[in-house]
């Protein structure tokens, strides 16, 4: 059984620096979003792996903020890079730009 | 054989059968990521793969441990990696979009047969 989880846990390291790759060399900003988030799924997947090979339960709850952290990450670097501002919320910036007069479709 | 041992070598076999499966999905996401040619293409092979291994390889490590804390941590990542994984390639998406990113393929237009001049060139 750690014969497995060995295997699984080289095999996302690998994919972890496939995705590094992608992060480095995407062409747009998109890509690399993209490849980061996907870096955070497998690092998850890395951390889950690794606590079933040491036998160490605090990995699983490391894992378990990492999720969260990348899931924030993503969706805040994409709300920057799309109004370029991190102060207003999301649900008032249809409303204003309704009011402004450029409708969301 | 007993029953109970019967049952083990089942969960064993189930366990390596998920995470097998789970760590081949992932690694075949990984390198359509590296070897697509258009953003939404890979988009497509990191997100639609991501999932379904990542859910593979938890629940084979749910099927592993023993004790019921570990399973319902692993089962809380897992609830929050299904929720939180397509949320998140939808987003990336809905933003290339709006930001005006278009399909590499979008322009190319194979023509419809009947518009061919000569019909010997069909073939």
């Amino acid at each position: 059984m750690d014969t497995l989880n060995f295997i699984v846990a080289l095999g996302m390291a690998g994919a972890m620096a496939i995705m590094l790759a992608r992060l480095f060399a995407g062409p747009t900003l998109y890509d690399r979003v993209l490849a980061a988030n996907s870096f955070g799924t497998k690092t998850v997947l890395f951390l889950l792996v690794f606590s079933a090979i040491a036998g160490r339960q605090d990995a699983i709850d490391i894992a378990l903020l990492y999720a969260l952290i990348n899931f924030v990450a993503t969706i805040a670097i994409l709300k920057f890079f799309r109004y370029r501002s991190l102060e207003i919320a999301l649900a008032q910036m249809s409303l204003r730009r309704a009011v402004e007069g450029e409708f969301d479709e | 054989m007993s029953w109970v041992e019967i049952g083990q070598h089942l969960l064993f076999a189930l366990s390596v059968g998920s995470m097998a499966l789970g760590l081949m999905l992932v690694l075949a996401g990984a390198i359509g990521v590296i070897r697509m040619p258009d953003f939404y293409t890979r988009l497509h092979a990191a997100g639609v793969t991501d999932t379904l291994g990542a859910e593979l390889i938890i629940f084979g490590l749910i099927l592993q441990s023993g004790d019921w804390q570990t399973m319902a941590k692993l089962a809380l990542v897992g609830l929050l990696l299904f929720l939180t994984s397509p949320t998140a390639t939808h987003a990336v998406a809905n933003a290339a979009h709006r930001a005006g990113q278009m399909p590499d393929l979008a322009h190319f237009r194979p023509k419809h047969p009947r518009d061919l001049k000569d019909p010997e060139a069909k073939a």
